[in-house]
């Protein structure tokens, strides 16, 4: 009697184990990330201005959002900035990983200075940024000095050109980190493929379009996703180049929402920007996240 | 960590109970001063309440005027563990008095008689429904024009008193090669050189705009010509403007590169540090057209909502602490503001300070003490930054001419209410 | 991963080679150009900083800046430099890694060794966390750690950090454990070994390169971080929010020299993990996240 019984236990506590031990990560994402994300939505209804006040409001925080050319600003600038700094990076990382990987000497040495911004945030280097891209201390000062007297590097006081200085600061960032994905993807394909293709006569050139990068699939999507949430999160970048400026012709999404939640005491519409970036992400996010979940049944 | 600390009240705890009888506790203060001076002034009040057996617990957090500080004390106040005394502004104060998340200092105040010696405008941000809930440590006017005098000399040596004679400086000063506005192109400082202007076009004007908020005079004629005197100032700043911080900008009028700067009176000492002397090296004027107005911004200590009596003896001392004069005068001379009560001597104050002392006593008594809007001394938040907005976008250009940054203005304030 | 090899098959000449190099250390001279600006900036004098060029070597060189930064520069009231912050930012960091890499190991064990119906499910779930902005987390987080107790405390930061951090734990040790052949956990099993000795005596021994690859970027991050350090620090604030006091102060001479210095300092321990423990990275990649 009594030994099947424990015989038993054991089986079931073997089989509610992994259960068990899961339970909590799941209990704490479902509170603190899809807990937060409705608390957000509520809040994004409601008229709250410096703390969360539940006065409904309808649909009046969105309306207002929409209203403001700031919002616009913010929403033209993601696109060109997310476009270029994922296109970019991607480019940069893919190529640095296919030059790295050509029996390199020095690789050893290269990777690491490739990959240390990805180590530093922008409160680190924020000031060195400001440094380079100010006209009159950086590089256009720079170069006069050593006799380019006519060299000219203003982008970060133009507000039409302003958003490509945090591309370039946000690109140094990353795309390290991009090519070192790029690179284990790389040594990752079999050998032998690629001197079956040389056999058969395909030019270096034919051989990287037509078999290796399309064996790099995984690390593109694995890229793409990285790239993509750090371009709709991306805050301390902005902060530390511009303020958001010249004027606001830098303003971003997560600029704006911070602004508006905690500097402008406008929580409500905060809250209703977040709303509109998380339906951003999600709609980014969701659909790849499917198709890589699926596949893998 | 927690423990470590733990302990090291315990020990501390152990050590006062031991040597006194008072059961003060510590205060906790949250603040942005974290530069040299600043910070040296704000030790004065350290060590002050430490003879008084209260410890002080630092929470600095730097940037953005306060802003960062600002999050930190939502997040703080949000948990339900909001610090003792809290460097705020203006509006700031207010608000959060509304959301019933301050203290009372009216006992202290009332045994003190700080209604007596604080300017009545500054009282509108340290009182809430008749209570004390704040310190005011100083009060800051902003409405200064700091000028190099060789460079005013060079451009006729008479310092300007109106609009017109301030553009006849700004084109000599740009007709001799220099820079004639030193300026860094952030939104409070655009807003700083606005109140000025603003300011300039009348006392009444500057109330019924950012004071009252009177979407007419928002939207007006007036206002159109004041951001046609803001673009006009715009023509006279170097391309390099954009982004500086506002002490770069000093610099460049302390180093002869440019003419003038519009800034508040924290400008002074970077002039002083650089070991130049008013009126000989430089010059201190008010805003052409309002000598005799002041706008004001005030640092001021709001008390949080504490529980028990132990903490809110320590509040109150630490109130009271602020409000002594001789505190008052220390703390001022480094921070370059006046004190923020009217009975304290001016001995201690250079010339630039003894001025900055008696405009703000003249304007107190003529009702022409206003809060500054860049500084949030005039509108909530909010308001204050659809107001940033406007005017950033029309130093920068964006509006074709005043009347239509105007207009913009009215849309923006009205929607930000 | 043993299949592939360290040397691709490709072969190229003699210009192309003098071409990659070249395209390659102009790569690493842009990577290097901020670092570079801030070393040589911080062991000048700032009379030199001033008008000077600020790719130029110092005249005179001196550690001053560095010692200012370490011990006796304004961040708070007192003159304290960065050092005790830093003591603050181990204490929380270590314990934050330690138990977010625990926790993704296990969830990555379960999610593929362990399945059961919905998993998929409650990965996706976990995922999307990833990509949660932080700023909009932080009055309900606020809240919550209220609720609890745990705000302004050591335990509370560490608490924050794990949360958002599994999500990424989780994913790294999942991708890599699924490509552990699951018939030897099976073997395993009829042996009778149960679920944590499993853990403990089989996957554990092969985790070393994600293990790697999940310390280092849950290490960059929680050190980085500076909204949640200054929002729930409390008194023992972390050393990014220390810097940012330093950088930021608002009056008065900016001692860029001592800024910079601050700064690297501030950076010594990421840039420590990334350059230690860099070249397992690429390995750890290459095993796990990569091919998913």
């Amino acid at each position: 009697m009594a030994a099947p019984g424990t015989a038993d236990f054991r089986t079931q506590l073997q089989d509610w184990l992994p259960k068990l031990v899961l339970a909590p990560s799941l209990a704490v994402t479902l509170l603190f990330v899809y807990g937060f994300i409705l608390f957000t939505i509520v809040l994004s209804f409601t008229g709250s201005k410096m703390l969360p006040r539940f006065t409904w409001v309808g649909f009046e925080n969105y309306e207002k959002l929409f209203a403001l050319p700031a919002w616009h600003t913010a929403i033209a600038n993601i696109a060109i900035f997310a476009s270029l700094y994922i296109v970019i990076c991607t480019a940069i990382g893919l190529m640095l990983a296919i030059f790295l990987d050509q029996k390199i000497r020095g690789e050893g040495m290269l990777r690491p200075i490739y990959l240390y911004p990805m180590a530093l945030s922008f409160i680190v280097t924020g000031t060195a940024w400001k440094w380079f891209l100010d006209p009159g201390i950086g590089l256009q000062n720079v170069m006069r000095q050593w006799g380019w007297e006519s060299f000219t590097f203003t982008w970060i006081k133009d507000s039409e050109m302003a958003i490509y200085t945090i591309v370039l600061a946000a690109v140094w960032q990353t795309s390290g980190f991009v090519m070192a994905m790029f690179l284990a993807g790389l040594r990752g394909i079999d050998n032998e493929i690629l001197k079956a293709a040389q056999i058969d006569g395909a030019s270096n050139w034919q051989l990287y379009r037509r078999i290796v990068i399309p064996l790099l699939r995984p690390a593109f999507l694995s890229a793409f996703v990285i790239l993509s949430h750090l371009a709709i999160k991306s805050y301390d970048l902005v902060v530390a180049l511009t303020g958001g400026g010249p004027g606001r012709a830098t303003e971003m999404p997560a600029t704006f929402m911070y602004s508006y939640t905690f500097t402008r005491n406008q929580m409500g519409i905060g809250a209703s920007s977040a709303v509109i970036m998380l339906m951003t992400i999600a709609a980014i996010m969701v659909p790849y996240l499917y198709a890589e979940l699926k596949e893998k049944k | 960590m927690r423990g470590f600390f733990g302990l090291k009240l315990t020990v501390a705890a152990a050590l006062l109970a031991s040597t006194t009888m008072a059961v003060a506790e510590d205060v906790e203060v949250l603040h942005w001063w974290t530069s040299g001076g600043e910070a040296a002034a704000l030790n004065v009040l350290k060590e002050d309440l430490a003879t008084k057996s209260i410890g002080w617990v630092d929470m600095p957090v730097a940037g953005g005027g306060g802003e960062a500080a600002m999050t930190a004390l939502r997040a703080r106040v949000t948990a339900g563990n909001p610090p003792t005394a809290v460097q705020m502004l203006g509006f700031d104060i207010l608000d959060w008095a509304a959301e019933d998340a301050l203290g009372d200092l009216t006992t202290v105040a009332a045994a003190e008689g700080w209604d007596a010696v604080v300017p009545a405008a500054l009282q509108g941000f340290s009182k809430h429904d008749g209570k004390w809930i704040a310190a005011p440590v100083n009060v800051h006017s902003t409405n200064w024009v700091w000028m190099n005098k060789a460079a005013l000399d060079a451009a006729g040596g008479k310092a300007p008193e109106t609009w017109e004679e301030l553009v006849a400086v700004l084109d000599a000063m740009k007709a001799n090669g220099i820079t004639p506005l030193a300026h860094g192109g952030q939104a409070w400082q655009d807003a700083t050189v606005f109140d000025g202007v603003v300011l300039g076009l009348g006392n009444d004007f500057y109330k019924a705009a950012f004071i009252d908020l009177d979407p007419a005079v928002l939207g007006g004629d007036q206002m159109a010509e004041a951001f046609n005197r803001l673009i006009k100032l715009s023509t006279y700043v170097d391309a390099n403007f954009s982004g500086r911080d506002w002490n770069l900008a000093s610099a460049m009028v302390i180093n002869g590169e440019a003419g003038m700067q519009m800034m508040g009176d924290w400008a002074k000492g970077e002039f002083v540090k650089a070991g130049k002397v008013p009126g000989t090296d430089f010059v201190c004027i008010r805003f052409p057209g309002t000598q005799g107005s002041v706008t004001f911004n005030s640092d001021q200590f709001a008390m949080f909502g504490v529980e028990s009596d132990g903490a809110k003896a320590a509040q109150g001392a630490m109130a009271s602490a602020i409000m002594n004069p001789t505190f008052q005068s220390a703390f001022n001379v480094v921070k370059g503001s006046a004190p923020a009560r009217t009975d304290v001597p001016n001995d201690a104050f250079d010339d630039c300070g003894k001025k900055a002392m008696a405009d703000l006593a003249t304007a107190n008594d003529s009702n022409s003490l206003f809060g500054s809007m860049a500084h949030g001394h005039a509108a909530p938040a909010s308001v204050k930054n659809a107001v940033y907005d406007v005017v950033t976008a029309a130093f920068n250009g964006s509006y074709v001419d005043g009347a239509a940054a105007a207009a913009a203005l009215a849309t923006a304030v009205a929607a930000a209410q | 991963m043993s299949a592939a090899s360290q040397d691709t098959a490709v072969s190229t000449g003699r210009v192309t080679r003098t071409f990659l190099y070249l395209v390659l250390i102009l790569f690493a001279l842009f990577y290097l150009l901020p670092l570079y600006v801030m070393g040589v900036n911080s062991v000048k004098p700032l009379s030199e900083i001033t008008g000077g060029n600020m790719m130029a070597l110092p005249q005179i060189w001196t550690l001053a800046p560095w010692r200012s930064a370490w011990s006796t520069a304004q961040i708070g009231v007192e003159p304290t430099g960065l050092k005790p912050y830093f003591l603050n930012s181990i204490l929380m960091v270590v314990p934050a890694v330690a138990i977010s890499t625990v926790v993704g190991a296990l969830n990555g064990y379960i999610l593929t060794k362990w399945r059961f119906r919905g998993d998929t499910w409650v990965f996706g779930l976990m995922l999307f966390s990833c990509f949660i902005p932080f700023q909009i987390v932080l009055i309900p987080m606020a809240v919550v750690l209220g609720k609890l107790g745990l705000a302004g405390t050591v335990s509370g930061l560490i608490l924050v950090h794990v949360v958002y951090g599994i999500g990424f734990t989780t994913l790294y040790f999942r991708n890599y454990y699924a490509a552990f052949p699951t018939e030897l956990i099976r073997a395993a099993q009829i042996d009778g070994a149960g679920f944590f000795r499993i853990f403990w005596r089989i996957l554990l021994p092969v985790s070393g390169p994600i293990a790697v690859v999940s310390v280092i970027w849950q290490f960059t991050n929680i050190w980085n971080d500076f909204l949640f350090g200054v929002s729930f620090g409390g008194t023992s604030q972390p050393m990014t929010v220390a810097l940012n006091n330093l950088v930021q102060s608002s009056t008065g001479v900016k001692e860029y020299n001592v800024h910079f210095a601050g700064a690297i300092l501030a950076a010594l321990p990421t840039l420590f993990v990334y350059i230690v423990a860099g070249r397992y990275f690429v390995r750890g990649l290459m095993a796990g996240s990569v091919k998913g």
